[in-house]
């Protein structure tokens, strides 16, 4: 066995390869080479340190020195200071900025670490499907202190107290949604676990529930002791087969354990769970339409009041959250409501796990607290724009959501900021787009969601929202007309103001964040026939160059429509009437004599 | 009682709380608009899905625009309901609707008496602003009732009524967004389905995406034959409501009119579906008595109670829903194929005319009739007893296609022998009237005893399940009585589970009976409306000389020249049928 | 499995399973097994995950290495899948990403026989509630 002395740990994130950690890691390993020290160092080139804002990052192991900035110049400092002589390079280690002390033990700056794990501490650590590990992991702890230590009224004083939020979207205080519930007298009532996640780009709560379904079991019986319900549902679609598998087993396994069903630990409650299944409507993540597609019935929201405190599931008082507000529970009873609530910001409490996706390199979940900006989600965690390109706008809270831009940067994530700024927290997807994504082909991308996910009850959001794509896709066609954008504008008022359900209401939103940032795009594709981004096809046109084409063919050879025409050996044309855009000829040309404007 | 302070236009309005704002608007004088909410008073049904939008109101406080329909009022709220925000979106959202529905109002069945057409009217929509692509559905025509789903605007009545007034379950919404459209499962063919041809569905559509097969060039056809004759029959319940398709009261009588119109139409004898409804108790009220004499002998294996059969939607209902009981219901067929079969053997024998020279054609409130007259066991030879069933409407439309002015009509008398007929004929055309016609026939011939009182109060009103003791002379009777096939449903289901009492049940399909009929003139929502028919039928009972069935002289002398007795042989043959397991 | 009684018997029992997981991490013993987890969300198995599983079972096993091969959830770098955590004795785990066949291979030959790190290390990016 080899017994390197010592690591480099150099950063191979995408960021700090763009700034040379490719080259970092060839003059380390020459230098090493060079003096004869392969056997006792070893060089490894890692994935993102999440601390891109100082990359490229040298990370040196034992003694755990961390290198902010390093550039290729700086090799031969570090080999011969810190690997020869064992003295750290002060000049590249981390200041920092509160107090200007240099840091070089990296165990003593985890304040790079954006990232808090509540609702995933589990997820990647645990077996899920041995309860035993979730167990040791303080699993349980929390339902059977509520049941032997606690009443009811305190549990939801806890909960209420953490200031937690319901991370479906809504952010509705979530203890005080249990109060509600547990007011309403009735003999029975539920609880319901909305695992109907259906934004695009959105998966967090399959992973809760692949990852720590105990987690989500927990919670749902310790909310059956506040609000009085002895029953349990999770509505989980069935396109999620892994997560049903893992729910099943643990559910199997807590009811072995007695953890789940009659005389929980002894205290006489009792508490069952079941699964039910949904065909994967997005609607049916809108608490009614759930109830209604739970109770047999065409997943189709309701008109509330009532709600489901008052009158859920057949008719009784039901208390439906959502996986990753679960998720909180447990943690937030055993290390208290006060722990929690020192975590993200005033109004909106703990943390948020975001699925990132788009043009962003560290696709992933990601788990921070609220308050963190989107640049140190996006450059930090995110790991910044794919292939260096320029960052344009996210969108939050899916198909409901907006886009913030480059000006919505620094904004502090939470609640009330993203509403502030046009968009919403959702279920906690991000789109990251890039330069080359054009808006109103985004915008239409989300109304095509919605006009597919509508329930078609309601006229707004039945006929509305097709109108609306239609007018969108009139104008990525280049056949908009000048009073397409205001006719965009007042359908979208009135859609909001007039749908049935949060589906609706929502639905024109990215419509409306995109003209209000980038209004501009609109106007280019209506007035110059233009697509900024040059996403819309039909508004691409590509031309040959007569001076720089050489009349080789290649162009009219792979054109798929015999669009292309002209002698060999003189200038080709295309012919505009013919040319899908297609831009194979774009590609074929070595001469670069074909433009495309 | 709590009460509710708010101002609606900033009137103050104290209203009870659990009062919707639609309610208490309209109790201030403003009627808010309103599309796909339908209430019908009295008969316990609702449909308030919020779902067309029409209806909303600006809240103060709120952030969007709440639906007037099935929002309640909440103290010290202040509404709004014709700000300049409310019309805009209120004419969105019409403009909308109209965008995905066909333009061809001018030649569409229910143009006139169509709710969308008055809204845009009233909401005076001149353009449509967001034009595009209209969504498009297959035709699909059954043996009564058409759908023509392009013009469905998804307000949901229909559904209300075949699910949750029907318990029917054949309509209901399918596809999402823009494909959305209330559909049978799969988009199957309802003829396919297992809809009873009720007609209610027809009788709430807000637009033309349901109405009834027409067959008013049929009728038209057979009346300019000149090897053909042509006789009519008319069920009671037209009566009560035709005149509202020519501008007169809800409730007026028009029989005397209604003849007239039908003489002027062509038809070479005007009959009364009346006749056959006494013809009906005779053989119903018959086969009470056996089986009630079994029972009471002890015989274990009489089925009872007995269940009516004059409705043809019923009868489907029971074949699909409860093929199990189908040898409880009374085997006699309706009025309309006991006219039939008598008129194409006894009235074409007196004419010495082949069945197939006669056309027999009859007025009904009723789509389901529609359906009855094509069933296979009321063919001889393939030749149907009755030819052709249009609607109450369909008659409208042929007296004006005709020219005819109906209100200056004379009234003129049914003619004879199929023309006769008795007040307990005439009730058969509410809910109730049947089992009362039955029990006044059935008392007499039990009881060899006159009625001392021929108005059963107990047998009348709205509730849809009602119940009646009523004393054969020291033997109670237990009569139950249901309309609407929900309400049937619960009375099948304690048949099934063993737990009714009654000896004699009537059940009708519509909410109403046959004045609720699913061919009827369009209620547009008001119930009133049937509560009118009701009270001229029972006013044209009272106004007859004879009111018990077996005491029509036509009757008598059919049975002694032809039938012979009640459940004879010939009788059963012609007036007695069999019901089959649909499933 | 027999039921948990009360709320003392489910801390004592959290006891015992801390402490095996303990015993297992901790031991100085160098014949101490080697801990292999692969995260085997769908985004992981969409990735292979599953082979690299089986991958790891087989091949430990055929050379005699003592091992216990598990399953975790998602461990949240999705843009790394398929994703595997390895804890060798009396060290820190390290997380490897876009683990196929190969890598794992390298793993198995490099770390987990020799200790010598290779390339691909996920560095963990976040804090645990316990930090």
């Amino acid at each position: 066995m080899t017994d390197y002395k010592m690591h480099l740990l150099i950063c191979g994130g995408t960021g700090c390869k763009a700034s040379e950690s490719d080259e970092i890691k060839n003059r380390l390993n020459q230098l090493i080479h060079d003096l004869g020290l392969e056997d006792e160092v070893q060089v490894v080139l890692t994935g993102c340190f999440g601390f891109c804002e100082k990359g490229p990052i040298v990370k040196v192991l034992p003694d755990n020195t961390f290198y902010v900035q390093v550039s290729p110049n700086d090799v031969v400092e570090i080999v011969e200071e810190h690997i020869v002589k064992g003295r750290p390079v002060k000049r590249l280690l981390y200041t920092d900025p509160t107090n200007d002390k240099q840091i070089s033990d990296s165990k003593g700056m985890d304040f790079y670490k954006k990232q808090i794990r509540i609702a995933l501490k589990n997820c990647g650590f645990i077996n899920p499907e041995n309860i035993d590990e979730y167990i040791a992991r303080d699993g349980y702890q929390a339902l059977g202190k509520c049941l032997s230590e606690l009443t009811p009224e305190e549990v939801i004083k806890e909960v209420k107290d953490s200031g937690l939020r319901g991370r479906g979207g809504g952010g509705f205080p979530t203890g005080l949604k249990w109060e509600i519930t547990k007011n309403v007298e009735n003999d029975q009532k539920y609880v319901v676990c909305n695992a109907d996640e259906g934004d695009p780009g959105a998966f967090m709560d399959r992973s809760i529930l692949e990852g720590d379904p105990h987690s989500v079991l927990e919670a749902m019986a310790i909310c059956g002791y506040c609000i009085g319900a002895d029953k349990g549902l999770v509505y989980i679609r069935a396109e999620y087969p892994l997560a049903i598998q893992r729910l099943k087993i643990a559910i199997k396994q807590a009811e072995e354990y007695g953890l789940i069903g009659d005389d929980i630990l002894g205290t006489g409650f009792n508490f069952h769970i079941e699964l039910r299944y949904g065909a994967g409507a997005f609607v049916c993540g809108e608490e009614t339409a759930l109830i209604h597609s739970m109770e047999g019935l065409r997943g189709e929201p309701t008109f509330k009041p009532p709600f489901p405190s008052v009158s859920g599931y057949m008719g009784k008082p039901t208390n439906v959250n959502n996986v990753e507000t679960f998720a909180n529970i447990p943690v937030i009873l055993n290390k208290g409501a006060e722990w929690f609530s020192k975590i993200g910001t005033e109004k909106s409490k703990g943390t948020k796990v975001f699925a990132l996706a788009g043009k962003i390199n560290n696709v992933g979940l990601i788990e921070v607290p609220m308050g963190t900006t989107l640049r140190e989600v996006i450059y930090d965690i995110g790991g910044g724009i794919k292939d260096g390109k320029e960052f344009k706008a996210v969108q939050t809270g899916g198909p409901s959501g907006g886009c913030l831009t480059k000006e919505d940067l620094d904004i502090p994530i939470d609640y009330d900021n993203l509403l502030a700024s046009g968009s919403m927290m959702g279920s906690g997807g991000m789109i990251v787009m890039d330069e080359n994504d054009c808006m109103v082909s985004i915008a239409k991308f989300y109304l095509d969601f919605t006009l597919e996910e509508s329930c078609g009850k309601c006229t707004p959001c039945r006929v509305g929202n097709k109108r609306l794509y239609e007018l969108l896709d009139k104008i990525t066609q280049g056949k908009g007309e000048e009073q397409d954008i205001e006719k965009l504008k007042d359908l979208s008022v009135v859609i909001k103001d007039t749908a049935l359900c949060g589906l609706g209401q929502t639905s024109p939103n990215p419509v409306l964040s995109t003209i209000n940032n980038f209004e501009h795009e609109y106007h280019a594709h209506v007035h110059d026939g233009k697509c900024p981004a040059g996403q819309c096809k039909s508004l691409l046109r590509y031309d040959i160059v007569e001076d720089l084409c050489t009349g080789c063919t290649l162009c009219f050879r792979n054109c798929p429509v015999g669009a292309i025409s002209g002698e060999r050996r003189a200038p080709h044309f295309i012919d505009q009437t013919l040319c899908i855009k297609c831009g194979v000829c774009y590609e074929k040309c070595k001469f670069n004599a074909i433009t495309l404007t | 009682m709590d009460t509710v302070n708010l101002t609606i236009d900033n009137k103050p309005v104290v209203v009870k709380s659990g009062t919707t704002i639609l309610e208490a608007a309209s109790g201030v004088g403003m009627h808010i608009p309103t599309l796909c909410h339908m209430k019908l008073d009295d008969l316990n049904i609702e449909n308030k899905p919020g779902g067309c939008r029409i209806c909303v109101v600006e809240v103060e406080g709120r952030r969007n625009l709440a639906p007037a329909c099935c929002t309640d009022v909440s103290e010290g709220m202040k509404i709004n309901t014709h700000s300049m925000r409310v019309i805009n979106a209120r004419r969105t959202v019409m403009e909308l609707i109209l965008s995905d529905h066909p333009f061809d109002c001018l030649i569409c069945a229910k143009s006139g008496n169509c709710d969308l057409q008055d809204m845009a009217h009233n909401l005076g929509i001149r353009e449509i602003h967001y034009k595009g692509e209209q969504s498009t559905y297959r035709e699909d025509t059954s043996p009564a009732i058409i759908r023509e789903v392009d013009k469905c605007i998804m307000c949901r009545r229909c559904e209300t009524m075949c699910n949750e007034v029907q318990t029917v379950g054949v309509l209901s919404a399918i596809n999402r967004g823009f494909e959305s459209v209330v559909s049978p499962a799969f988009e199957m063919n309802l003829d396919h389905s297992v809809c009873t041809y009720c007609g209610q569905c027809v009788a709430v559509c807000p637009t033309g995406a349901l109405t009834e097969v027409d067959e008013t060039g049929k009728v038209i056809r057979a009346l300019s034959d000149p090897t053909k004759t042509v006789i009519v029959q008319t069920a009671p319940a037209v009566r009560a409501a035709l005149g509202e398709e020519f501008g007169m009261e809800a409730g007026s009588l028009v029989t005397g009119k209604l003849v007239a119109a039908l003489r002027r139409l062509g038809f070479d004898h005007v009959f009364d579906t009346d006749f056959a409804a006494d013809l009906t108790i005779m053989e119903e009220g018959t086969e009470l008595l056996n089986r009630l004499g079994k029972h009471l002998a002890g015989d274990k294996d009489v089925k009872l109670p007995i269940l009516t059969s004059c409705c043809p939607a019923w009868v489907k209902f029971f074949e699909h829903q409860f093929p199990e009981m189908k040898d409880i219901p009374s085997t006699a067929r309706s009025p309309q194929q006991m006219f039939g079969a008598i008129a194409k053997t006894y009235f074409a024998d007196q004419l010495g005319i082949k069945r197939e020279d006669l056309v027999v054609v009859s007025i009904m409130p009723c789509v389901a009739k529609k359906y009855e007259c094509g069933r296979d066991e009321f063919k001889t030879n393939d030749n149907p007893d009755v030819d052709h069933a249009i609607t109450t409407r369909e008659l409208a439309a042929l007296i004006k296609l005709s020219n005819i002015d109906f209100t200056a009509l004379p009234n003129e008398d049914f003619d004879n022998p199929l023309g006769e007929s008795t007040g307990a004929g005439v009730i058969f055309g509410t809910t109730g009237g049947v089992i009362e016609a039955a029990v006044r026939t059935a008392y007499e011939v039990h009881t060899k005893k006159e009625l001392p009182k021929l108005d059963f109060d107990e047998l009348r009103g709205m509730e849809g399940i009602r119940e009646a003791t009523i004393d054969f002379d020291g033997l109670p009777i237990k009569i139950g009585i249901a309309h609407g096939l929900g309400n049937a449903r619960k009375l099948l289901e304690d048949i099934q589970a063993g737990n009714s009492e009654f000896h004699a049940i009537e059940i009708m399909s519509c909410p109403g009976g046959c004045i609720g009929g699913g061919g009827q003139p369009y209620h547009h929502g008001d119930a009133g409306i049937l509560k009118k028919r009701q009270a001229a039928l029972y006013t044209e009972d009272k106004n007859k000389t004879l009111r018990k069935s077996h005491l029509n002289p036509h009757i008598i002398e059919l049975y002694e020249k032809f039938l012979g007795e009640p459940m004879s042989e010939k009788a059963h043959h012609l007036l007695h049928t069999e019901y089959f397991d649909r499933t | 499995m027999t039921k948990i009684k009360t709320l003392a018997d489910l801390r004592k029992m959290k006891e015992e399973a801390q402490s095996k997981i303990k015993l297992r991490e901790n031991s100085a013993n160098p014949d101490q097994v080697v801990q292999v987890k692969v995260g085997m969300a769908t985004c992981g198995i969409a990735s292979g995950a599953k082979e690299t599983m089986k991958y790891f079972v087989e091949e430990l096993e055929q050379e005699a290495i003592d091992a216990v091969v598990t399953q975790t959830g998602c461990m949240g770098y999705c843009y790394a899948e398929p994703t595997v955590e390895v804890k060798l004795p009396g060290k820190e785990p390290v997380v490897y990403g876009h683990v196929k066949k190969e890598k794992a291979r390298e793993i198995i030959d490099s770390y987990i026989k020799r200790g010598e790190l290779v390339d691909g290390i996920i560095p963990v990016s976040f804090k645990t509630i316990d930090d």
